[in-house]
């Protein structure tokens, strides 16, 4: 047997690491996570492999303030759909940014993160968040418009 | 219209919080008093369907078809248990209907039950979880109130709703609820606490949700032929409709309506013979008050974008024209999940019949239930008649 979650997670791995989904040859259409079969298209769907760029932008968030406890220790966290370049959306959390700048439009990039662990001591899980596009990893623009703004 | 499918009996235990209570108990005591409504015997039930989401998770125990019969003292006959997550209530009522119709089952308990209480509240929310894609939702931190909440923020932009639109909800359903015996909170919150209740998930607050709660609801159900020598106050199931939708809310075109819901009212109505006026009074799955704001437009009662404004002009309120969770809904006569999808059948069968006390609607001869399972993977709609 298995620890708790390790194959669950090890067999996904490709998915949310990477963010790799597929693609239906037949109808054009992008899918993540990767679908078994196209809905579109059922038997006659041509379902390859595809390496999505990891670029969108967020379609609804909320700022998450109760959580169960494997996500305790990161409350208040911002979860989001994002709506990715290719057309699909997926569920992530935003990350570097304060949770109250966040907006429905804004343009963000995946990023690799520590998700969550299995309990204490358990697997711990690695994937995809994603972070505003226009902003150096951990630097808060609005921030040092504000100390600037003084120091003048 | 002959061989329709027509309830007989209805019954509930007090939802709430019951510690003093276990599964057992809560479901026993809705069973009993469905029967003892129906006047059946034990003998004349031939077979018992059970809608449960997670009893497995909750309390340890599974196999409650089996249960239902044993505790209460049935005998042999078969029992069914069924699972849609919230809407396994609803599905436990269709499951009948349809064994009815089939003339498989004359005379059928259906049970509702769901004991939420005895856990943690991780394990609570967790459970609650895996009515959404627990795998690519769940698991990478979206709580079910998030879920919800994506949608309300969504339905705001796009339509203006305000905060205070989704405060109307809760306050409109404590209201009904303060005259319904059966609920769990039997008193009415003024808006500003609604308003400036803890926040679970930006926009949405504790108090737009619906609590955890324990419960259980019991209907009897037979076919028309019989139904008049046990009563003279039959309620008949004039449709039973059911659609799905993709499990996760992400992979819908539209978060600002449920397409499974949109579908099943249309079919139901159609397979009634009804326009969405014709009805007098509605049960709509409100788990969260951006639901209620959602399935109003959905069904049909307000224009789509219009959920708020129906709630300003007071159109869903009893003594208005589709008076919407008379009971209470899930807000305030509690939501234990599996139970409420046949729960909100009692509320309706109570109204047609005329007993519904200080929150009848006057005359009402037409019902419509919708129960939604996840975010909208499941909609279950009734429609009823007398």
């Amino acid at each position: 047997m298995a620890e708790q979650g390790v194959a669950g997670v090890w067999r996904r791995i490709r998915s949310i690491y990477n963010i790799q989904g597929n693609k239906c040859e037949t109808c054009k259409t992008f899918y993540f996570p990767p679908r078994p079969v196209c809905p579109e298209c059922r038997r006659k769907g041509r379902l390859v492999d595809y390496q999505f760029k990891g670029l969108g932008s967020i379609y609804s968030f909320a700022i998450v303030r109760q959580a169960p406890e494997d996500f305790k220790r990161q409350i208040p966290y911002v979860i989001a759909q994002v709506e990715l370049d290719e057309g699909t959306r997926l569920t992530a959390q935003i990350v570097n940014v304060d949770p109250e700048d966040v907006k429905i439009g804004m343009r963000v990039r995946a990023c690799f993160r520590k998700i969550k662990e299995f309990g204490h001591g358990g697997v711990i899980v690695y994937g995809y968040k994603f972070e505003p596009t226009m902003k150096v990893t951990g630097h808060d623009l609005k921030k040092d418009q504000k100390s600037s703004s003084v120091t003048k | 219209m002959s061989n329709r499918v027509a309830i007989i009996g209805v019954g509930m235990n007090k939802f709430g919080e019951l510690w003093d209570q276990n599964l057992r108990d809560i479901t026993l005591e809705a069973g009993m008093y469905a029967i003892f409504d129906s006047g059946v015997r034990g003998a004349d039930i031939d077979g018992i369907v059970i809608g449960n989401m997670s009893a497995g998770r909750f309390t340890g125990q599974e196999h409650l078809g089996a249960q239902a019969a044993d505790m209460g003292g049935l005998g042999d006959m078969p029992a069914y248990s069924v699972e849609a997550a919230c809407a396994s209530g609803g599905a436990a009522v269709r499951h009948a209907y349809m064994a009815i119709k089939s003339g498989e089952h004359k005379v059928m308990l259906v049970l509702g039950t769901e004991k939420m209480s005895d856990v943690n509240q991780t394990e609570a929310m967790n459970t609650i979880s895996v009515a959404a894609d627990w795998e690519w939702e769940g698991m990478f931190g979206a709580t079910f109130p998030a879920l919800y909440a994506f949608m309300a923020r969504r339905h705001m932009m796009e339509y203006g709703t305000t905060e205070e639109q989704l405060a109307k909800p809760t306050v409109k359903n404590h209201a009904n609820a303060a005259h319904n015996p059966w609920a769990q909170f039997q008193r009415p919150v003024p808006i500003g606490v609604v308003m400036n209740s803890g926040l679970l998930a930006d926009p949405l607050r504790v108090l737009h949700s619906a609590p955890i709660t324990d419960g259980a609801a019991g209907l009897v159900m037979c076919s028309e032929d019989l139904a008049k020598k046990y009563t003279d106050t039959p309620v008949y199931i004039e449709a039973s409709e059911q659609n799905s939708d993709t499990l996760a809310l992400h992979d819908r075109p539209s978060i600002t309506r449920m397409d499974a819901v949109i579908k099943s009212t249309r079919s139901a109505l159609q397979e009634a013979m009804l326009e969405i006026t014709d009805i007098d009074v509605f049960e709509l799955h409100d788990s969260f008050s951006i639901g209620e704001i959602i399935l109003t437009e959905d069904v049909g009662i307000a224009k789509k974008g219009e959920g708020g404004k129906a709630l300003d002009e007071g159109i869903t309120e009893i003594g208005g024209k589709f008076p919407v969770n008379t009971s209470g809904g899930l807000k305030a006569r509690g939501h234990p999940v599996g139970a409420t999808g046949v729960a909100q059948i009692v509320e309706l069968a109570l109204q047609l019949r005329g007993d519904a006390e200080k929150r009848q609607v006057d005359g009402a001869e037409k019902a419509l239930a919708v129960n939604i399972g996840g975010t909208g993977a499941t909609s279950i709609v009734h429609i009823l008649g007398r």
